[in-house]
């Protein structure tokens, strides 16, 4: 009786593996990393970009959240296997699975965000948060009254200290005497959503002077952004434009536009013609990164802020000033 | 009344899981009926995945190996009355020793590197569980309290040394450095093209080995003959002359590092570099794998193959119904969990009833013993 069940099961798995295999998808694929798919933060971002292509083109594509690393390169496989074309993924873990995954599949086209993969079919995309940190830290440093700034940190790896070096270096270049506290919510990617311990940090720095705090914590920057509100002094937001979430607060946002692009991924990659493999940087001169200035913000930021902002962000472009990026030799002078 | 008798041991060790996960399938169904999809296509799709294809089976015994480990530490400690479920913890350190080891010798072969990280990984694994073991032992600290805060320290550490020791410059993530393809652990696709890309690897032929030395250890020696007596009654086993801080002490060092033995399977047989968090939770799961194994290598095995079956299933679920997210596939993970590990004993007492009507044998000793006890 149960080897009956069993082996009608196994039968209909095979009909299914051969539906499977049968009908070949056309359709792109979007694979994001183990913070999944609603993070408020980055995979969402890339979630966004997904649907807003798909809005504008009315096709469709297929997602994927893991579960753990090992799923990484059977995941790959699976979509490449089943015809997906292009497949964007999202997340600086993923060099080792493509890497391995992309030689296997050399006609599929393969865009990951965050890291380097160097093959013939990825596009790899690279966002300069150092320099887009750079000037929300020039904007801080010319709010703060107190000559205290803030940093409040996700979990503690080199990409967020990347965020902290060009905030830094952005704040003492408008204020060479600025403070700078510096703080990180945890050690593990639990460390990604708890806004409880990263609104204490923003306490704490509260207490310490800092009256702006920049939370590049995913998840727990809304408990920055929520403690800065109450404490009546101001915070800045990272990855997603952040402004509304607490209008009047919330001075700029460090935009990182991964829904830009995963957008054109999806509308260039899937074309030989438009697919652009190879390395690819976001910066300030493609609008990758910057600050956010909307209506929520407005009143905040003076004229003269926004100025030398500008004036900074020209520099930068024009090579007149170079940020250090914490990520090529994990130190950060400053 | 008071005359109820245990059940036979063939439904305490088959009937009795069975049930509870028949009832954690129900459960799961009723929850994939109620996001609108088909549950029985849901169950189909799940043992396809698992077992219905080569690279399926693969994945689903790379993760049972896992599990094996983490299952086979916590019934060592739980023969010796010990609660050791800081296994995650345990095999998270212990990939820094199989990593060590791993990277300094992966430009000779894997016959001398796999053997020497199995025993750096057995040690570290070890003696992350000997220190709570010891603070039992002399200082009369909780083991439960203390292992799950050493999985805290040990997160904390192991973010340290991969981000400031083990990362070089170069890369991005938080990972150490690849080892040489010398130096990994073989994996079975190798000689068996059936496994297709799966990762599962010879780390399965050091899990079996486990689950025999264990099943040896336990009842086969003097070690282990005092191990359960310490288990079942400290005081008896004080009187009998046997040093219990010893016995603390030595079981929880063994049961750190068989769960240790994670570290070779996913840091030199999959992952091939240490990654952080690479445990991903094996060592919470190897406590429900033990739970419904009842302790015994035979039913751990079988368990973690099961488990090892919904993380695989699980996965397959995703790709081929995309109704069904990654937080349904863990909410029908947990639910057989939850049936078959913390709530076990939920149809003990019917069971124990429904024997008794149906067994006129049983019926009469149990009221000849309900007499016995009255009388006397």
């Amino acid at each position: 009786m149960k080897f009956n069940m069993f082996t009608k099961a196994l039968a209909g798995g095979v009909a299914l593996s051969a539906m499977l295999t049968g009908v070949a998808l056309a359709d792109p694929a979007v694979i994001y990393d183990l913070g999944g798919k609603f993070d408020k933060s980055f995979n969402e971002a890339a979630y966004n970009g997904a649907e807003a292509w798909k809005a504008e083109t009315g096709g469709s594509f297929l997602d994927l959240e893991l579960q753990n690393d090992a799923q990484r390169e059977q995941a790959l496989r699976r979509f490449a296997g089943q015809g997906a074309n292009p497949i964007v993924m999202a997340g600086f873990s993923w060099t080792a699975a493509l890497t391995a995954v992309a030689t296997e599949f050399p006609d599929t086209n393969f865009v990951v965000i965050d890291t380097v993969v160097d093959a013939p079919n990825v596009q790899s995309i690279i966002f300069d948060e150092h320099t887009g940190s750079y000037l929300v830290g020039v904007l801080a440093a010319l709010k703060s009254e107190t000559g205290t700034v803030g940093f409040i940190g996700g979990m503690d790896v080199p990409l967020i200290h990347k965020f902290y070096c060009g905030y830094a270096q952005g704040a003492k270049a408008a204020n060479p005497d600025i403070k700078l506290i510096e703080n990180y919510t945890g050690t593990t990617p639990a460390a990604w959503n708890d806004p409880v311990t990263a609104g204490e940090l923003a306490k704490a720095g509260v207490d310490a002077g800092a009256d702006v705090i920049f939370a590049a914590a995913g998840g727990s920057g809304l408990g920055v952004l929520q403690a800065m509100k109450d404490a009546g002094k101001f915070s800045i937001g990272v990855d997603s434009n952040q402004n509304y979430l607490q209008p009047g607060s919330v001075l700029t946002s460090m935009v990182k536009r991964v829904d830009v692009a995963v957008k054109t991924a999806l509308t260039e990659a899937a074309d030989d013609a438009t697919f652009k493999p190879g390395l690819t940087i976001m910066g300030l001169a493609e609008d990758g990164v910057g600050y956010a200035v909307d209506d929520n913000n407005e009143a905040l930021l003076t004229p003269e802020m926004i100025a030398a902002a500008e004036d900074y962000k020209a520099k930068i472009i024009a090579g007149e000033i170079a940020v250090h990026d914490y990520t090529t030799d994990s130190t950060c002078p400053l | 009344m008071s005359a109820r008798r245990p059940i036979p041991r063939w439904a305490d060790v088959a009937l009795l899981p069975a049930i509870n996960l028949l009832l954690a399938l129900i459960v799961s169904g009723l929850v994939v009926l109620f996001v609108g999809e088909n549950p029985f296509h849901a169950i189909q799709v799940i043992i396809y995945g698992a077992f219905g294809y080569g690279e399926g089976v693969g994945y689903t015994l790379y993760y049972a190996t896992n599990f094996i480990f983490t299952g086979l530490a916590v019934a060592v400690a739980a023969h010796a009355g010990l609660f050791n479920i800081g296994g995650d913890g345990q095999a998270y350190v212990a990939g820094l020793g199989a990593i060590v080891v791993a990277l300094a010798l992966d430009q000779t072969h894997w016959l001398i590197a796999m053997p020497l990280a199995v025993i750096a990984a057995g040690a570290v694994g070890g003696f992350w569980a000997f220190v709570p073991g010891w603070l039992q032992a002399k200082r009369g600290s909780h083991v439960v309290i203390t292992t799950i805060m050493f999985n805290f320290i040990a997160a904390a550490l192991m973010v340290y040394m991969v981000n400031r020791v083990l990362k070089p410059a170069s890369t991005m993530a938080p990972e150490s450095e690849t080892i040489d393809v010398a130096g990994r652990v073989p994996q079975l696709r190798q000689f068996f093209s059936f496994f297709g890309y799966s990762p599962v690897n010879l780390s399965i032929v050091i899990a079996i080995a486990a689950l025999i030395g264990v099943y040896i250890l336990i009842w086969h020696t003097k070690f282990g003959y005092a191990m359960r007596v310490l288990g079942q009654n400290p005081t008896a086993s004080r009187y009998a002359g046997i040093s219990n801080s010893r016995m603390i002490m030595i079981t929880m060092t063994i049961s750190g590092a068989l769960a240790g033995m994670v570290a070779i399977n996913e840091v030199m047989g999959v992952q091939n570099r240490l990654v952080l968090d690479f445990v991903a939770g094996a060592g919470f799961v190897g406590i429900a794998v033990a739970l419904m194994g009842r302790n015994h290598p035979i039913g751990i095995a079988l368990a973690a193959v099961l488990f090892g079956a919904l993380y695989q299933g699980g996965q397959e679920l995703q790709f081929v119904i995309p109704g069904i997210t990654r937080e349904m596939i863990v909410v029908i993970q947990a639910l057989v969990i939850l049936f078959t590990g913390a709530m076990e004993g939920l149809f003990r007492p019917a069971l124990e009833r429904a024997f008794m009507l149906f067994s006129p044998e049983q019926k009469a000793d149990a009221i000849a013993a309900s007499t016995a006890k009255t009388e006397s």
